[in-house]
């Protein structure tokens, strides 16, 4: 097969001097190649093309995994689109998407731009607000749970000193998804900024120099150099935390568990539920399919937007 | 240029308040991991325990099967990391260097599944394992982990940037593909490989929700699905739960905040080739 794959440029002829027939030689540089990449190959390729393939004709069956399978074609698709549970829960993946997203984005922005001057006590800060980056959704959730408790937890704690009314946070129906975004911000905030530093690091100074020179104010060199600059790198932030939000679940699954009154059931946490508790494999794989095909086209969309705007990232 | 020399940066009023607020909760989890029931109960709440209790690991330890959830999770990160780096860099050597029929399909193939994510992978990769009779076995927790598009994408870019003279020379002396691929290559790849391993360990150790379909059996458990539904169970015994959040947490925590540089070279690279 002739391999065309344009993204390779180096890969360089065999130096080996030959020992036997050309044929024998092609032979065995097949062998090497594959010996070298097809234990990886053989994994990532058969654990996701295959379940991805075989999980679209379960998509189009009713199975409980026991009993034989029906074959409904696009029945649980069409079911899908009216099923008042899964259009609560995409709702409410589509609210955290867009508070996670901007915000993440925002955040991210003004944090990093902060820990990009020369104060004092900046390796401190740095480390403050990257930690909880590493600390598990599970671990995030139940200490969530902790601090939100509207008994003694210490959020009712600081409003009280503060003055200001309790509140009921993750308990209440109203409120617990949007406590979910603070959550979810806290958790993945440090992975915004570290790139929005890493790229702030990569400005070229002569850049912002020049505006200096000529007499640009510090919002103005922010707003029309550095912002500017950011744009690629905000595009795949973007993209990446979208994916993020709309596949939320061991945050759900760790706090709320979808409640109070399935205010805070996400799609894939109906998924799990679907799937993994009341046995609809079929209903839940379609589910499946249709949030994998709406968060490409949503990330998609985030891609050509920001290559209208002149981004080349993608 | 002077405001650098000001004891006090207006920036200061931004990032003292914000960085407390990332860190006081994690402070807050490890001191109350050390309180007594009575104290976390106490009200106005207290942040700091009047005296060291380690009831709430004794209890942690003695109650619950922690411990070996501890290392059942420290036997699948270490498998992930371990097969990360030799399956991955095996495989982005492959790509980057040696020729063979149906590279090219492969690799696009491999790229492929990047998008692909885990809840449409779920519920065929469970019926697939209760097939072969491994649900329910730390391989169904590992088994996913052993390679990973990412890691094959790393490993091939880290290749491709690196000067092939070096191989060619060792070749030429009739050094054999393997050998300089241990011997030659390997040790230039250093920096990828930690960034690999860093990268593997953090997924694999936080993973949430394959463990939890993969697995029922509670002697089985990682840390991360034994502590979330421990909690479901009890939801009022926060001092063993805090005490479990800091096993959880703590073994990641300490290692960035020795290799902070590395962690935050890891997170970068994630970010501008992921």
């Amino acid at each position: 097969m002739a391999v065309t794959f344009a993204a390779t440029p180096r890969a360089h002829p065999s130096t080996v001097p030959a020992k036997r027939g050309p044929r024998g030689r092609a032979l065995r540089r097949g062998l090497t190649g594959w010996a070298f990449a097809g234990p990886a190959t053989v994994i990532v390729v058969g654990l996701s093309i295959f379940p991805a393939v075989w999980a679209f004709f379960i998509s189009r069956a009713k199975w409980n995994g026991i009993a034989p399978a029906t074959m409904v074609g696009w029945g649980n698709y069409q079911k899908l689109l009216q099923d008042p549970d899964m259009i609560a829960a995409t709702r409410h993946t589509l609210i955290l998407t867009a508070i996670f997203v901007p915000g993440s984005i925002v955040l991210g922005i003004l944090i990093a731009v902060a820990l990009n001057q020369k104060i004092k006590l900046i390796g401190f800060y740095r480390t403050c607000i990257f930690v909880p980056y590493v600390a598990s959704a599970a671990a995030t959730g139940i200490l969530a749970n902790f601090v939100f408790n509207p008994q003694f937890g210490a959020a009712n704690d600081i409003l009280r000193t503060l003055g200001l009314p309790q509140s009921q946070f993750l308990e209440n129906q109203h409120l617990a998804i949007y406590i979910i975004c603070l959550i979810l911000l806290w958790g993945e905030v440090g992975f915004t900024t570290v790139i929005y530093l890493a790229a702030l690091q990569d400005i070229p100074r002569e850049l912002v120099e020049a505006a200096v020179v000529d007499g640009a104010s510090k919002w103005k060199v922010f707003r029309h150099v550095t912002l500017p600059e950011l744009r690629p790198v905000t595009v795949f932030v973007a993209v990446w935390q979208t994916i993020t939000a709309m596949q939320l679940f061991d945050l759900i699954y760790t706090t709320t568990r979808g409640g109070p009154l399935n205010s805070t059931q996400t799609v894939v946490y109906y998924i799990y539920e679907l799937a993994f508790q009341t046995q609809r494999l079929g209903y839940g794989a379609a589910a499946a399919y249709l949030l994998f095909i709406v968060t490409m086209v949503l990330s998609l969309g985030v891609i050509l937007y920001g290559r209208r705007r002149g981004s080349e990232v993608f | 240029m002077t405001r650098w020399k000001l004891p006090f940066s207006p920036w200061h009023l931004l990032l003292m308040p914000l960085a407390l607020i990332f860190v006081l909760p994690l402070v807050q989890m490890v001191l109350t991991s050390f309180m007594s029931s009575a104290e976390i109960n106490q009200f106005p709440p207290k942040l700091i325990p009047t005296s060291l209790h380690i009831e709430g690991y004794r209890h942690l330890f003695s109650e619950t099967k922690a411990l070996r959830w501890l290392l059942n999770s420290v036997i699948v990160s270490g498998i992930a990391v371990i097969s990360h780096l030799v399956l991955c860099s095996m495989a982005g050597y492959g790509f980057a260097r040696l020729k063979f029929a149906g590279r090219g399909l492969a690799f696009v193939l491999i790229l492929a599944t990047v998008m692909i994510p885990i809840q449409l992978l779920m519920i065929p990769t469970y019926l697939m394992f209760a097939r072969i009779g491994i649900v329910d076995t730390l391989a169904a927790a590992f088994v996913p982990w052993l390679a990973s598009a990412f890691g094959i994408f790393l490993m091939r870019q880290f290749f491709l940037g690196l000067p092939v003279e070096l191989e060619e020379a060792a070749l030429i002396d009739g050094c054999g593909r393997w050998r300089t691929f241990r011997s030659i290559v390997l040790p230039l790849a250093k920096p990828a490989l930690t960034t690999l391993a860093i990268i593997t360990l953090l997924w694999s150790w936080n993973d949430l929700l394959w463990p939890l379909v993969a697995i029922s059996d509670d002697s089985r458990f990682t840390l991360q699905i034994g502590l979330a539904n421990f909690q479901g169970m009890r939801r009022t015994e926060w001092s063993q739960l805090m005490a479990g959040n800091v096993v959880a947490t703590m073994p990641l925590i300490l290692a960035f905040l020795f290799a902070q540089k590395k962690f935050i070279a890891t997170m970068t690279f994630t970010g501008i080739k992921g």
